[in-house]
């Protein structure tokens, strides 16, 4: 108990720090993913190859290794960043691969009559797309999008390993000053799961009022 | 899966001869927007001097072909006991779950939602730092503990979703109900959940790359040794360059064997029987957590 | 980033039918590093026993010994990744007293060890002593024994070469600096110098390519570790200003085992007045253009 107490401050840090990764790069994973995602159902077939090689290249890239060319590697091209942007930049851009894919078979749950009923009532792309298919394409993918988002939460505890200050990398103080590394831990894993039950939390909400009926 | 959304979605109808010029204008562009990006990474390569005979000349030597070898040695180790290892696990913990026991089952239901909650990289670094064990033991329990708990949850769903006949028929003929379980429901379960279960496999491999982080001598570390050595005029990008692509060749590999095994079983009756569609992954949790994992 | 990994499939592509070849070049690519031809050779005393070490009647039942050492400090303990052959000043101190103890150089083997798992190595007996920039001091006497000191370090900077506004720790408000995490050095940064920002690796090269990529402005840490660096590279980096501190390097040895603990204590006087410990620190850490400085007194501190 002395650990927490004694040391609030720290984990205080270490928690707004895992906080701070998670919703950053969740904004980041949702933005790009709907990109990619847009490119994916894209009738233009250069566009679905883009979306295509970016998802099957990041999901399968071991985060580590992302983190690794990422946060040592750009700075070789004279890019000169904090540490916590590399990190964010890491984590959304191999987050959005799964977050395009959750959004696109989103998509494609909607049925093709829907579309075509819409088009022969005289709706545009557009409207079809914002009117019809998107508001029901929405309601399905609430729940992957949450455990998506939830997986990045946990994945951001790598970025403790390149010098990014967050939950995790508090052990390594706590460690040093001679506190009970049992303790440290157990405070550690009680932060995160504060913080997948709180987007556990959200999303729940979220499906009952949008979510579609089961 | 590129061929169907050239027909008619819910989004657009077939082009017609306007629209398909159009498309091919956007083609166009973005191909060259593409060109133009490729032409700037490379131009950054060659300007940081990235291509210099220093910085790529130790990968000729047979000492730095064998340290990486040597390196994905190890990283294959790691995941081939991790591998067996979360399957027996997520076998043990599949049964718990099922169970009639009502401790056992919340015992198992306790362990597979705790450790699959816990991110995985804080149970290795637990193991590691608190528990005192060498980096690969630690690395193996720690991914055996996360994918063990979530390939419990695959089987879980997969015996569940066998119809309920099958179960019902065994029963009637006698059978006990460790049986019916290893007799009709496991085999039934396995195949129709096996793309889900080397899926789970391809985040095993990829995970073990969390190993470099507590100095096991893995694929990653034998890059990092030679990419921060000073007298290779530090080649970090090159290093990036020859095993980013083993690694993502590999884990594609398996990915792209989870997907073939899922066609060919759409394909195969046996599986239709059962009902079950493993391209479809609901939430299996109140938390709206879905099977598909990402980490 | 995407097409960077295209392009490297290519080249990655071309490299492996290279392996699968097996068209490599022999041996290792060429280092900087110590001149093999200069360093001392050591007679191993074949005669000597100490059967009150547990941990030398261990070894000498295994017929080799276990060393724990560093991999990326050049100079003082560093691996060649391709031949796996380690060098440096504290390798030349772990082959000295391996020496004394009754074994042939080829009986050792070396085993890296980061900073961070030296005691546990040493208490569950993975190594029989430990030689890699080890400071001593009373919190790790309590956990681990300690042979020596066989070297005075102190905490220094290194900065690139282009850099001329640090001189010194004052220096360094609102400047990045670079260390491993946890360390002393790191801590006596954080504690005394709170305007400088940190960053932390688990090693040195990372930090030292941290500062070559402008990452951070200064990587700090005993002074010799940078020194080494610094040989390696010194149209790019520079080492700055006076030590600020005294880091007495011991050789790591299980805390309960006096006997062989004294027994190294014995060793480094009898290499330090034979000539050895100069002859290897010329032959290594010397080659940075810095003098042989004279050893620090051994403390044979009382057992408890």
């Amino acid at each position: 108990m002395d650990v927490l107490t004694d040391n609030f401050s720290l984990y205080g840090k270490g928690f707004l720090g895992t906080v701070e990764l998670t919703v950053y790069a969740s904004l980041l994973a949702l933005a790009l993913g709907f990109v990619m995602a847009s490119f994916r159902v894209a009738p233009v077939s250069s566009l679905r190859a883009i979306g295509t090689v970016w998802v099957a290249v990041l999901r399968n890239t071991p985060l580590t290794l992302l983190f690794f060319a990422v946060l040592l590697g750009l700075p070789r091209f004279g890019l000169v960043l904090p540490f916590q942007l590399f990190a964010v930049l890491a984590l959304g851009c191999y987050t959005s691969a799964f977050i395009c894919e959750a959004l696109r078979s989103g998509i494609n749950t909607v049925p093709t009559g829907q579309g075509e009923a819409a088009r022969s009532l005289g709706m545009s792309f557009s409207q079809t797309l914002s009117n019809v298919v998107l508001p029901q394409a929405f309601r399905s993918v609430i729940p992957p999008v949450g455990s998506t988002l939830i997986a990045l939460a946990k994945n951001s505890a790598i970025a403790g390993a390149f010098s990014v200050t967050e939950l995790l990398g508090t052990y390594k103080t706590l460690n040093e000053l001679g506190y009970s590394i049992i303790w440290s831990f157990v405070w550690i894993a009680v932060g995160y799961l504060i913080i997948t039950l709180a987007i556990s939390a959200l999303f729940n909400l979220m499906e009952k009022r949008w979510g579609v009926a089961r | 899966m590129t061929r169907s959304t050239a027909h008619a979605t819910a989004l657009y109808d077939i082009p017609g001869p306007a629209t398909r010029k159009r498309h091919l204008a956007y083609g166009v562009a973005s191909v060259l927007v593409i060109a133009a990006l490729i032409a700037w990474v490379l131009h950054l390569l060659f300007a940081t001097d990235q291509f210099t005979g220093q910085k790529w000349t130790p990968f000729t030597y047979k000492g730095i072909q064998e340290l990486l070898l040597r390196g994905l040695g190890n990283t294959l180790k790691a995941f081939a006991y991790a591998a067996v290892l979360s399957l027996a696990l997520g076998a043990v913990l599949a049964v718990g779950r099922l169970s009639v026991h009502r401790p056992v089952r919340w015992l198992s239901t306790l362990l597979v939602e705790f450790f699959r909650a816990m991110p995985v990289l804080v149970m290795i670094f637990f193991i590691f730092v608190a528990l005192k064990v060498q980096p690969l033991p630690a690395l193996v329990a720690g991914l055996t503990l996360y994918n063990g708990s979530v390939l419990a949850e695959v089987f879980r769903t997969g015996i569940n979703s066998v119809e309920r006949g099958q179960r019902e028929a065994a029963y009637a003929l006698g059978m006990r109900k460790t049986q019916v379980t290893t007799h009709v429901l496991a085999p039934q379960a396995v195949r129709a959940m096996l793309p889900t279960i080397i899926s789970q496999l391809v985040v095993a491999l990829k995970d073990t790359s969390l190993g470099y982080l507590i100095t096991y001598e893995e694929f990653l570390h034998a890059g990092k040794l030679i990419a921060s050595n000073l007298d290779y005029d530090l080649p970090f990008i090159p290093v990036v360059m020859v095993i980013s692509p083993i690694y993502i060749g590999m884990c594609m590999l398996l990915s792209w064997f989870a997907t073939w095994v899922a066609r060919r079983q759409r394909r195969n009756p046996k599986t239709e029987a059962t009902g079950v569609s493993t391209a479809r992954q609901g939430p299996v949790l109140p938390g709206g957590r879905d099977l598909r994992n990402t980490t | 980033m995407l097409r960077t990994k295209n392009i490297a499939a290519v080249l990655a592509g071309l490299l492996l039918a290279a392996l699968a070849a097996g068209c490599g070049r022999e041996g290792s690519p060429p280092v900087k590093g110590p001149r093999t031809d200069r360093l001392p050779t050591y007679r191993a005393d074949t005669g000597f026993q100490l059967p009150k070490s547990p941990t030398w009647r261990k070894a000498h039942r295994r017929g080799y010994l276990v060393v724990g050492a560093k991999e990326d400090q050049p100079y003082l303990g560093e691996k060649d990744p391709a031949s796996g052959v380690y060098s440096g000043f504290d390798i030349e101190i772990a082959r000295m007293m391996a020496a004394s103890l009754g074994f042939e150089p080829k009986k050792i083997r070396f085993r890296t060890i980061a900073s961070a798992n030296r005691e546990t190595a040493l208490q569950n007996g993975q190594i029989d002593y430990y030689v890699g920039t080890y400071t001593i001091n009373d919190m790790r006497k309590k956990i681990v024994g300690f042979a020596g000191p066989y070297y005075m370090a102190g905490q220094g900077l290194l900065v690139r070469t282009d850099e001329n506004d640090i001189h010194g720790p004052q220096d360094l408000a609102g400047k990045t600096v670079c260390s491993a995490a946890g360390s002393t050095p790191y801590q006596r940064i954080a504690a005394d110098y709170p305007k400088a920002k940190l960053v932390a690796y688990d090693t040195y090269s990372i930090c030292v390519d941290n500062l070559l990529t402008f990452q951070v402005d200064a990587v700090t840490t005993d002074d010799a570790i940078l020194l080494g660096f610094a040989a390696k590279a010194p149209d790019e980096m520079k080492v700055v200003g006076k030590p600020f501190s005294e880091e007495p390097y011991g050789i790591g040895v299980p805390r309960s085992d006096n006997a062989l603990r004294l027994a190294l204590d014995d060793a480094l006087e009898a290499n330090e007045k034979n000539g050895n410990w100069k002859k290897a620190f010329e032959a290594t850490l010397g080659l940075s253009g810095v003098p042989a400085p004279k050893p620090p007194p051994i403390d044979r501190y009382p057992a408890n």
